[in-house]
Order: C-alpha cells, then structure tokens, then sequence
C-alpha cells in the first residue's frame, strides 16, 4: 500500500513537472539570482558600520565611557577580528556570549547603562533609525572580514554551548511539529523560491550562513543582526519567542559558528 | 607504587572525559535551559516547547540521523492514526477556490499574528499546485495532477484526507504540521483543499 502510494506519488512528480512550469520557475530564479548580483555595488550597511564606530568611540551613560576598552576575547580594546570568535567563554561573566551578549554586557560594566534598558528593543523596526545594538554589531563584524570564523571549542562549557545548540537545532516542537532542521538539514530545498542553506548537512551551506550575517535587507530597509535572524526564524517557526540574547541563542549560534569553522567572514552583507 | 597510582589517575581521568563526549547535557537539561529561554508573545506561549511523544522521538532520530525503530514507528502511527477524525457529513469535498487561497495563505500561529488571523495551509511553501502558480517550494513532493492521477476513488479521497488532518499517521517523522490534528485548519477548510486536490475542474487536474 506504502510503496504503491509512493510508486505513484514519484511517477506523478515527473510527469508533472511540464518543460513550461520548469522553464518559468527557472527564470524566476534566474532574475532572482541577477537582482542579488546587482545588489552587491552598494551596501547601505556601510553606513551603519560608521555610524557604530562613531558610538563605539563615544563617551555615553552614567559612567561617561566608551566601548573601546571593551573586551570581546582578544584582549580589552581589540575589536578587529573578535566577531569571527565569538560565541566563547568568557571568565569575568562566567558563560559563553555571543557578539551582542558580550556588547549588552560592555555597555552595562563600561558605560553603566541599564541591561533591561539596553536590551529592551534590540531590533528596529520598519522605517525607524537602526538600533544602537544593530550599529555596533555591524561595526564589529566589519572589523572581521576577510578573516576565518573560528569559534573556540576549548571551554568545556564552550563545548556544552555547542551541543546543546545542536539539541535544539534538531528539536521539534510548536503547533506545526517543526525544528530547524525541517527547512536547514536538506541540501536543496526551497520555501517558495527562496533557497534554504543546509546548515548541518552541507559545509558551505554552513559557512555562508555564519559569515553572512550579519545583514543589509534590502526588502526591509535595515541592517538585521545574527540575533534577529535566529528571532525571525523562530516566529515562522511557530514557536513562542526567544528572549534576546538568551543561553539557548547563544547556543544555536555557537553551533552555526563551529559549523563554519575556516570560512571567511563576508559581512555585513547585503541580502533579497 | 608511585607510578601505580600515576596510572590509576591517569586512568580515571581518560574514563571521566570519555563519559562527558559520550553523554554531553542530557535531554532534559537542555530542555531546561531552552524553557528558560523563550517567553509568551501574544499567541505563542513557552508551553509550545512541551514536546509530545511524537516531536520527542521524531527530534531524537534528526539529531542521531538513525531511523526509527520499527516497534517505535508503528506505535506511532497507529496513535497519529486514531486522532483522524472524518467529516460528520460524509462530504470530503469543498470549494477548490477556496481551496486555492488556503494553499496560498502562509498565515497564522505566529507571534505575529493573533487569535483572530484565519490560519492558512501554506501549502505553496512546499508543493506545486496548481500549474499557474510558479512560486512553489520543494520540501514536499509536487501535487500538480493530484486527483488526476491517482483516480477520484473513494479510497484516495480517504487516505489524502487523512494525510492532511495527520500526515504522521502514514510515516511517523514527516515534516508536514498536522493541520487537522493540530487545529491549524477548520473541517471546513481541509473540505476545500481536498476539492483542490481532487475536483476534476480544479486547475490542479488541468
């Protein structure tokens, strides 16, 4: 009965997909393919990239300070190519943080601001000035392109990070039964005409899905970080709303940074 | 005496490091940790993390890419297979329109959307339908010629309703939601994708 259905549901496949439908939806994705090559002679993200070297080096909040003695792992004040490195382990905070973790909680010791304040609207939204956080983190990832991504898996709470995002990666759940895996773990596959990267199956899937994010999207008018990426994904998801740089981000972005380990950063890009 | 106490260490140490690759955070402490990392936007509260049986051995075979066994999926299928609920009326067939703007609606179930949003199947996201619409993903086969194909008989009117209230009934992991089970759709609404499927007039059997 199963291999009859299966028989008939492949047989139905091949005759249905008339030369027509083939050559339409190739062209579709063909001009889709050429719009993003024309997008890539100007990226807006560089001025957003300036605009957080300009609040980087300014002096803000309560304690009059800037975030040039902010330590990202290479040592307080070196920003260039700390984001290929992170998430790691971090001993004064004693856990693993992400870029954004680690900028909140530089902006709370360095420049006593309030985290609940900081942290209270992480994304802007449509048509609104970028966000603090969104300038700064696209200043920071600009300071590592072109250098290797290379998250450490030294820590053993590094390594706990890892295997917990790999969990959850793989964790179905929410009314529609889905985890990540059901759009990333298959080399291939498309939601509509957009293309899925297969990030635990296929390396350079992998690699494009750390080192380009984070992003310009040209479709919203804003730079989008690695925390809103994983945020949106989650909301299509059908799951309840991941809490801003919670344990269980930092996770899944250590398991996308390990899975891209050697590729090199090419961000902020500039996306549909 | 000395060196035989070095190599005792040295032996409790490999097997320590050996059980922590083995076992890395267990299931549930990693639960833990995600439970506390989510929070209730609008309709989309953190008791959507409370996984069912299904979602919990169906995560487990993605995550150790083994297969289910075969006592394990059958029992799965035959409880996915109970929840099935038929049409009351015995009319399995709708309005294939309206069927048409289901398959098309992406909405609902979102943090974005509310209790008022009329879900929709989002069936375009991963099956070709109807041959004019070309925006069709790929993650589920192509429906193009449905009831064409496979004949406008009562036992495949049967089975794709039921494929469509609880695909897990009929291959325990699929990727496809539960859309009768699942309250993601009305009895009403399923009526009339199965009428996309299966009307002779529908585009998709054009």
């Amino acid at each position: 009965m199963k291999r009859q259905l299966l028989a008939t549901s492949l047989a139905a496949g091949a005759l249905a997909v008339t030369a027509a439908s083939v050559q339409a939806q190739g062209s579709a994705a063909e001009g889709i393919a050429k719009y993003r090559e024309m997008l890539q002679d100007g990226n807006p993200a560089e001025l957003v990239v300036m605009r957080g070297e300009e609040l980087w080096k300014q002096k803000r909040g309560p304690k009059q300070a800037s975030l040039e003695k902010c330590d990202l792992g290479l040592g307080a004040g070196v920003v260039k190519g700390a984001y290929a490195q992170m998430p790691r382990y971090f001993a004064d905070a004693n856990q693993v943080m992400d870029f954004e973790s680690r900028l909140v909680h530089c902006m709370v010791t360095l420049q006593g601001l309030d985290r609940a304040e900081v942290t209270k609207k992480p994304f802007s939204g449509g048509g609104q000035r970028q966000t603090d956080i969104e300038a700064l983190t696209a200043y920071a990832v600009e300071q590592s392109r072109g250098l290797p991504a290379s998250v450490p898996q030294d820590h053993p709470m590094e390594k706990a990070a890892f295997a917990r995002g790999k969990q959850l990666f793989y964790m179905r759940g929410g009314p529609y039964d889905f985890a990540c895996a059901t759009c990333h773990g298959v080399d291939g596959q498309r939601i509509r005409l957009q293309d899925l990267p297969n990030i635990s199956g296929n390396k350079q899937d992998a690699e494009r899905a750390f080192t380009t994010w984070p992003a310009y999207r040209v479709s919203q008018g804003a730079l989008r970080t690695m925390q809103w990426r994983i945020n949106d994904c989650f909301r299509q998801q059908r799951f309840p709303e991941p809490i801003y740089i919670s344990t269980s981000t930092v996770d899944l972005i250590t398991f996308l940074g390990v899975n891209a380990k050697g590729a090199k950063m090419d961000a902020p890009a500039i996306k549909r | 005496m000395t060196r035989k106490i070095v190599l005792g260490l040295g032996a409790i140490v490999v097997l320590a490091s050996c059980a922590g690759l083995a076992t890395g955070p267990s299931h549930e402490e990693t639960l833990k940790v995600v439970k506390g990392s989510f929070k209730d936007h609008g309709i989309a509260k953190v008791d959507r993390l409370d996984q069912t049986e299904l979602q919990r051995v169906c995560s487990d075979s993605g995550l150790t890419g083994k297969a289910l066994s075969k006592d394990v999926r059958e029992r799965v299928e035959k409880q996915q297979m109970a929840t099935i609920k038929y049409p009351a009326d015995g009319k399995f067939l709708g309005d294939f329109k309206e069927g048409e703007k289901v398959a098309q609606s992406g909405r609902g179930m979102q943090w974005s959307d509310d209790e008022k949003t009329v879900n929709g199947g989002n069936c375009y996201a991963c099956h070709e339908l109807s041959p004019q619409e070309i925006s069709f993903g790929n993650i589920g086969p192509s429906l193009k010629g449905y009831g064409k194909l496979r004949g406008y008989n009562d036992a495949t009117i049967k089975y794709t309703w039921g494929k469509i209230w609880n695909t897990h009934a009929y291959n325990a992991c699929s990727q496809m939601p539960r859309f009768g089970d699942a309250g993601i759709l009305t009895e009403k609404q399923i009526k009339d994708v199965m009428a996309l499927l299966l009307d002779p007039n529908s585009p998709v059997n054009k």
